[in-house]
């Protein structure tokens, strides 16, 4: 049986320009598997969400290293169900001290991954979350 | 890698051991003495004897009051230039009330709307005797204009004004990402500021050329000098262009700032090969005559990427032998990061022990009896001689791509960095390279319970309450003028500086002035390439 691919969008809300993060992530995702796309920086929660729309993600993974996190995740989660795209997943990475971590997941996000995290972990967890199944080894 | 043979981590080949037989013929005459052209052993023939370098904290948040306060702190602790570390609204040009940004006010650095914040955040320091950096580039020239005007207020006359703007869009371009307008403009008024610096602002650095974005992108040492020096070139070449200035009325008040890493001698290598690299081009792309236009200063950051979340302590070590290869390199002015960076802002105590790892390094060490204690190593040599080589390749193939705004625009550069930073990714998770704590040694250590400093509700009505002050009361046809003013000037190629130290004299803020050039130049659309 052929499946398609699990759509991801890696993107940056905010002003936060650091993306080494995001695009290791993207590229790691890629590697696994998924169809990745990637905003850039400096994206509004609401252009966020209707690419997340229009491209038919899966699951939004937002990058945020400038401490914004609360207020951005939250915004882009509305953002995401007042577009119609409310069954699509978030994920959180970035600078979260651990005591914001649950209040990320109490405004809808499915994970958070805070700097640190290994790769490997991540993308098990994304496909976790997706429901993705293993890379075809051949 | 070949079995049994060894890299640096930008890929230079190290040898078992090395003698006179990697030197060269020429070998003294191409490293020269401290104090004299091309100053591969620094800048100055006594080094550290006569001057220290900078103990520079990089430093700012939430409100001026808040950062005045942490500013005061650090200069009673022997901290000996201040750093502004300014929020993201105000690095790219929106106002605290922006609805668009509200969630980003005083969080990563300072808000400064207006010249009412820029009063407050210098009240008591004075600026005669304290210098200033900024880590602003976009909106760069507004800080400038708001330091001469605050000085003014305290009746310190331009000429005594000390400090640097970063003032370096080209890189923000490729990493860090607080651009604005298109290349074009910002290149003009990049020239108009180090101009102005030249005529009217003699000790004060116009322009930092910073490689340490790249780097903490994810380029290695070699790209991260290359990348630097080639924005360098395209600056000078800009200004030397315009026919107004000669290459020895500007040069001097050009200076560079990187990341310091973990590979200690490519570290050294890599400052003594672009010092001698830059004095070189000076001389011989612009025809340079004073010394002093060859001379390649810089600062330097530690820490940065290489600070790890897990077992963060470590961090302390890490950010120390970086701190000693950038003072054996012949650093200027240092910032040293926080262990706990990785988290969050630092705390008071955090800061202060970054600081005492300088003052450490500075007074018990005694590396600074000597100028250039490396000099003459047969290896630091040879590695000085390869890096310099490799930036020159770098260099050249930049060159031949059209120059850095071109090989900016299609992504070039961009794809570079995303592929030297996922190599070295790989190296990590597969246990090639060791990062302790991270991939070896590992042990389950909780988080540490941190109270970073916050930016709360009554700071940020603090902020929003001045700002609507400031609208209030500004004499609002005056604003209005210095705007039409700038907008103007803008439209033709007279300097910018004069509106727009006008413009901040009038408390017009920093959204008004950076949309009233928007209107002229337009938004600058980033490609992504990861």
């Amino acid at each position: 049986m052929t499946e398609l691919p699990v759509r991801v969008l890696v993107a940056k809300p905010g002003l936060d320009g650091h993306d080494r993060g995001a695009k290791l992530v993207a590229r790691a995702l890629r590697d696994a598997g998924f169809e990745v796309i990637y905003t850039g920086i400096r994206q509004k929660p609401e252009v966020i969400a209707s690419i997340a729309l229009q491209e038919d993600v899966d699951l939004v993974g937002l990058s945020i290293l400038s401490g914004a996190h609360l207020g951005l995740t939250r915004k882009t989660v509305e953002a995401l169900r007042a577009a119609g795209a409310g069954d699509v997943k978030v994920v959180v990475g970035g600078t979260v001290p651990q005591s914001d971590v649950q209040a990320l997941l109490d405004m809808g996000a499915c994970a958070v991954f805070p700097t640190g995290t290994p790769i490997e972990s991540l993308v098990a967890e994304v496909r976790r979350i997706t429901g993705a199944g293993a890379p075809s080894t051949n | 890698m070949p079995e049994g043979e060894f890299r640096t981590e930008a890929g230079l080949v190290v040898e078992r051991c090395y003698g006179p037989e990697h030197s060269g013929p020429d070998a003294f005459a191409r490293i020269g003495e401290p104090g004299e052209f091309p100053f591969t052993r620094g800048n100055h023939p006594g080094g550290y004897r006569d001057r220290l370098w900078t103990f520079r904290q990089y430093s700012g948040f939430g409100t001026p009051e808040w950062s005045n306060e942490r500013y005061k702190l650090l200069l009673e602790q022997g901290g000996t230039g201040l750093s502004v570390a300014a929020d993201l609204p105000t690095q790219i040009g929106y106002d605290s009330d922006d609805p668009d940004v509200e969630e980003e006010v005083g969080r990563v650095g300072v808000a400064l709307d207006s010249l009412a914040d820029a009063e407050i955040l210098f009240r008591g320091i004075p600026l005669d005797r304290i210098s200033t950096s900024w880590t602003v580039n976009g909106t760069a020239a507004i800080m400038l204009a708001f330091y001469v005007a605050v000085g003014a207020k305290q009746g310190v006359p331009r000429a005594k004004l000390r400090g640097t703007i970063q003032n370096d869009i080209l890189k923000e371009y490729v990493a860090r990402g607080t651009w604005i307008w298109p290349p074009s403009p910002s290149i003009r008024l990049i020239a108009d500021t180090i101009e102005f610096c030249a005529e009217e602002v003699p000790r004060y650095n116009a322009v930092s050329v910073a490689g340490a974005h790249f780097r903490d992108a994810g380029a290695n040492a070699a790209q991260e000098m290359a990348f630097t020096l080639q924005d360098a070139v395209t600056y000078c070449d800009e200004i030397v262009g315009r026919g107004r200035m000669t290459i020895d009325q500007f040069a001097p008040q050009v200076s560079f700032f990187f990341y310091t890493h973990n590979d200690f001698f490519e570290e050294v290598a890599k400052y003594r090969a672009g010092r001698r690299r830059w004095a070189h081009i000076v001389r011989e792309r612009y025809g340079a005559e004073k010394p002093s236009s060859s001379m390649f200063r810089f600062g330097v950051v530690c820490g940065g990427w290489t600070l790890q979340a897990r077992q963060p302590h470590n961090n302390i070590v890490r950010v120390a032998y970086q701190a000693m290869a950038a003072v054996l390199g012949g650093v200027q002015s240092m910032f040293t990061a926080a262990w706990d960076e990785p988290f969050a802002l630092p705390t008071e105590a955090s800061t202060t022990l970054a600081l005492r790892t300088q003052q450490i390094l500075a007074h018990e060490t005694g590396v600074t009896r000597t100028v250039d204690p490396l000099g003459g190593s047969y290896f630091v040599e040879a590695l000085t001689d390869e890096m310099e080589e490799k930036v020159v390749g770098i260099m050249a193939d930049l060159e031949a791509r059209g120059g850095m705004v071109r090989c900016i625009e299609d992504g070039y550069v961009q794809r570079l960095i995303a592929d030297e930073s996922a190599a070295v990714q790989r190296r990590i998770d597969s246990g090639e390279r060791v990062v302790v704590g991270v991939n070896r040694y590992e042990t389950d250590e909780p988080v540490p319970a941190l109270e970073p400093p916050v930016m709360d509700d009554a700071a940020r009505k603090l902020q929003l309450d001045r700002l609507a002050e400031v609208r209030r009361t500004r004499n609002t046809r005056a604003a209005l003028d210095a705007l039409a003013g700038l907008r103007a000037a803008a439209l033709g190629d007279a300097n910018l500086m004069p509106p727009l130290v006008r413009c901040v004299e009038e408390y017009c803020t920093v959204g008004e002035i950076t949309s009233e050039l928007k209107d002229v130049w337009g938004e600058y659309q980033q490609p992504t390439v990861f």
